[in-house]
């Protein structure tokens, strides 16, 4: 029963852990993307389609073709979202917050346009193709604890973890980290140092966003088995709000994405709770988030603060 | 020994719009020296050195680099011709330690697929070689046979492999890696120059001082051989400006090139070996320090006394209007900032208040306009028309000073901070004071014609009166600002700095201003940075000093020695002893 709990609070995090990790790669660089819910549903609805028609063109023969090519029209989608939103903020210089709250409702209506259109084909038929997101690394039946609850998830779940691992690294570890955090935190400073902010802010962004686009298409493929559901909107919050829960930490966001899946799915693990229960039980990881925000505002040390230019647009002639 | 020129200026010449910051500025500077620039307030020293730094371009004129002429557009260039500035406004990210803030930025060592192409084929092709050289009876011994390249075949396979983009991106991620011992390398640098500092603390916990440092060794970590430093003391205390000397003279002896920005005498007259003045823009004279002295320098920095005509009246009917009494009030940091500050502001007279930036001026205007908190000590308000019955002002808010009917006009430092909103034009700016008036709706109709009146009166340029204050011009703004406050038919006029980045013209119409309000019998509190001015335009001048009131003066009588030795909290007795130094401190405010 506990496994089981585990087992699915891991699964449905690596949605979580896509979109923060991408989240906290564009903050980093200064931008505060709001868009995330947005990206998520259009690229998973992408992603959807160009795996509609990978199975019309070739069933399941191909697992290969039905796996990479949804992906990396995923990702594109994605960094395509990305380049919009970057192009407004930096080139046009729009409000981040607004542009991004207008992403994610641009985002969501269109993948719900979308998906209406496709229905009226054989849409479901993408459902046979979800057990190969599901079935590959998969070491479901062994007996062991460990394996049952960390190793028998479908191949995105991993990659989530070992790209908030990378990514973490990244932003630790390389000068393109050090450099694209001092965009982040300074970008007048980082300016005069010789980095070029709007190169970082387009990339990181369009990086972000092409990750946290997996996450809609993770969450549709494999947790939901291939069946299109408008869940993501709320996931995309989540995401958000997990950025803030493991202070723009990605490493932090592989345990705390964990926290976030398991009270999500808490409910259905209790018996007997009310549908008005429910839903107290589902508000939790909000609340969370905001505890942790206000606990690391009165009690914050410096260095676990938000990037100092965090949602602030940049231009050279201000300074 | 023979001196060479590291850089050479010559008849640099840059415009402000109608204000001419440099006029055909000549300079030099040797290899292994350190110059001072000296200059008053405004006369054009950080612009000057702002076109060596690149961030400013100069209209006219040439800049040689080792006799070479040099086009310097921008800070990158600056640092090609090894030319490095420290500005007032560190540029540091707080939450990064000081060795990542000096490695920001720095060039990774390129990873070229070219050359890396060049490199695995020259390799395969002298293992090529060494096979085809193999002469086995050269390797009779064991190990000399195992060594032998026979074994090390040369293969295609290794070459083509080592092409392959996972390689490549291995080998980029290898160079962009940031080394566990980055603040080694750093902090050698730093022993070579006898800095006493750890780069592994973060900024966020270092003092000023220290920051400073972090600054000066990402500049020589660079490779910089002439280093600009703009009013590089401004902000430390003695000690460390001693320490900040020692290092001077420690970069000197290594060779480098030092242009120190100030305008303090004496320390002009203890580090540097050469003293370039300007003055109003223009290079007056570049001197030996060991052939002159301050008394010289103050001429040629100040030149000759400008008469500035203003018109001031005696006052008459002076009556005290606002009386302050132990006035003390602390910061965030719960130093004093105010410390037990007394004085009256009479009706009909100008109070000039003088002082070293930063010594309290701010507090104190913001104490009594109801914006800052205090500690303790009373703000009393006589009302002209009820004499009587004094308020007390003390720990009200500006809307409660409003309603006891204190007519209290506020002209703040941080123009369009506190004073106006810059997104909303003029008419909305104007109604900031009167947004409570009109039943219902907002009455625009008289904020409009004040509008129109101020643009008209103080000749505002501005395209329209629904302009946004920020497109305009900072004296445009000064004026709208000031306009608006001397509209409201004040008792009590409170202006800070109001002519700071003023052209001459527009500084009179604002001094026609107060003295006008003077007249009218308004208390007029002047926060001043130009001791000319003041003497020319106040009544009585208060001297502060670190927020206590060293002394009051009659602006009739008082003169510009007496003043900066209050303003450094010397009383005048002490004058003889600390003559010379007066003229050092003759002003200081922020060159901005």
């Amino acid at each position: 029963m506990i496994a089981a709990f585990l087992k699915s609070a891991i699964r449905l995090s690596a949605t979580f852990l896509f979109g923060s990790t991408g989240e906290i790669i564009i903050e980093k660089g200064g931008h505060l993307n709001l868009g995330i819910p947005g990206v998520m549903s259009v690229g998973a609805a992408c992603g959807c389609i160009a795996e509609f028609y990978m199975v019309r063109a070739f069933g399941t023969s191909a697992p290969f073709m039905l796996l990479a090519i949804p992906i990396l029209v995923t990702l594109l989608t994605g960094a395509l979202m990305g380049l919009l939103f970057s192009f407004l903020t930096v080139t046009l210089r729009a409000n981040q917050n607004v542009v991004g709250l207008a992403m994610t409702t641009f985002g969501v209506g269109l993948a719900g346009y979308l998906i209406t259109k496709m229905q009226s084909q054989n849409f479901i038929i993408i459902t046979r193709a979800s057990k190969f997101y599901l079935n590959l690394f998969n070491l479901a039946g062994n007996d062991n604890w460990f394996v049952k609850i960390f190793l028998s998830h479908g191949i995105l779940v991993y990659i989530a973890i070992i790209l908030a691992i990378v990514v973490q690294i990244i932003l630790s570890k390389t000068r393109v980290g050090l450099n694209l955090r001092a965009v982040g935190e300074n970008p007048a400073t980082a300016d005069a140092a010789g980095i070029n902010v709007t190169k970082y802010r387009y990339v990181s962004t369009c990086v972000g966003c092409a990750i946290s686009a997996l996450g809609g298409l993770f969450c549709i493929m494999d947790y939901m088995g291939g069946n299109w559901e408008y869940i993501l909107e709320g996931y995309g919050w989540l995401s958000i709000a997990l950025v803030i829960f493991t202070m723009w930490r990605p490493a932090l966001a592989i345990p705390g994405s964990f926290i976030f899946g398991g009270l999500y799915i808490l409910s259905s693990y209790i018996d007997g709770v009310t549908f008005a229960q429910m839903e107290i039980i589902n508000i939790l990881p909000y609340a969370v988030a905001i505890v942790v925000l206000i606990i690391t505002s009165i009690f914050g040390k410096k260095n676990v603060q938000p990037p100092a230019a965090l949602g602030l647009s940049y231009f050279r002639e201000e300074r | 020994m023979e001196k060479t020129v590291a850089i050479e200026l010559k008849g640099i010449t840059k415009v402000f719009g109608d204000v001419i910051a440099n006029k055909n500025v000549d300079l030099e500077l040797y290899r292994g020296e350190i110059l001072s620039v000296l200059g008053e307030n405004g006369s054009g020293k950080t612009t000057l050195m702002n076109m060596i730094a690149g961030i400013y371009f100069p209209d006219e004129g040439q800049i040689f680099v080792d006799g070479k002429e040099v086009v310097i557009k921008s800070p990158k260039d600056a640092f090609a011709h090894k030319i490095g500035m420290i500005h007032q406004h560190f540029k540091l990210v707080d939450v990064f330690t000081a060795a990542d803030n000096i490695i920001l930025g720095e060039k990774c060592p390129k990873f070229d697929v070219k050359q890396e192409a060049e490199r695995i084929r020259a390799e395969h092709e002298a293992e090529n070689k060494a096979f085809e050289e193999y002469k086995p009876e050269e390797h009779t011994g064991v190990l000399s046979y195992m060594k032998a390249p026979k074994f090390h075949k040369p293969s295609e396979t290794k070459r083509k492999i080592a092409a392959l983009p996972f390689v490549k991106l291995g080998r980029a991620m290898k160079f962009n890696w940031l080394a566990r011992h980055r603040a080694d390398e750093v902090q050698k640098i730093a022993n070579k120059f006898g800095f006493q500092i750890d780069l592994k603390k973060k900024i966020y916990d270092m003092s000023v001082s220290e920051k400073q440092t972090v600054e000066i060794i990402k500049v020589l970590y660079r490779g910089a051989d002439i280093l600009i430093l703009d009013e590089p003391t401004a902000v430390l205390t003695p000690q460390e400006i001693d320490k900040l000397f020692e290092v001077l003279r420690n970069m000197k002896a290594h060779g480098k090139s030092i242009i120190i920005i100030t305008h303090k005498l004496n320390e002009v007259m203890e580090i540097s070996d050469r003293v370039a003045v300007l003055r109003k823009g223009e290079h007056i004279a570049t001197v030996n320090t060991s052939e002159t002295n301050e008394q010289e320098l103050t001429e040629m920095m100040v030149g000759k006394k400008v008469s500035l005509n203003i018109d001031r009246t005696e006052p008459h009917d002076a009556k005290d209007r606002l009386v302050v009494s132990g006035l003390t009030a602390l910061n965030e940091e719960g130093v004093k900032v105010l410390d037990d500050v007394s004085f009256e502001a009479r009706s009909g007279e100008i109070l000039g208040i003088a002082g070293i930036a930063g010594s309290g001026q701010r507090q104190l205007l913001e104490a009594i306009a109801g914006l800052y908190k205090v500690k303790s000590g009373e703000i009393t308000y006589n009302d002209p028309n009820n004499e009587d019955k004094p308020v007390d002002l003390r720990s009200k808010t500006p809307l409660q000073i409003r309603n006891l009917g204190v007519r209290l006009s506020f002209v703040p430092e941080d123009r369009l901070g506190m004073g106006l909103v810059g997104n909303m034009d003029l008419v909305d700016n104007m109604m900031l004071r009167s947004y409570r008036k009109g039943f219902m709706f907002l009455d625009r109709k008289s904020p409009k014609k004040l509008a129109e009146t101020i643009v008209e009166e103080l000749e505002v340029v501005t395209p329209s009166t629904h302009t946004a204050v920020r497109k305009l011009s900072g004296g445009n703004v000064q004026k709208v600002l000031v306009g608006r406050e001397i509209s409201s038919a004040p008792t009590v006029l409170m202006a800070a700095y109001p002519v700071r980045g003023l052209d001459i013209n527009s500084s009179y119409t604002i001094y026609n201003l107060l003295n006008e309000q003077k007249e009218k019998g308004v208390a007029v509190i002047f926060v001043g940075e130009d001791l000319d001015v003041l003497i020319e335009l106040c009544d009585r001048i208060m001297v502060i000093c670190a927020g206590k009131v060293t002394g009051v003066v009659d602006g009739r009588t008082a003169n510009k020695n007496d003043i900066g030795l209050l303003m450094m909290g010397k009383s005048s007795e002490e004058n003889e002893a600390a003559d010379n130094e007066t003229q050092a401190i003759k002003e200081d405010g922020i060159d901005e």
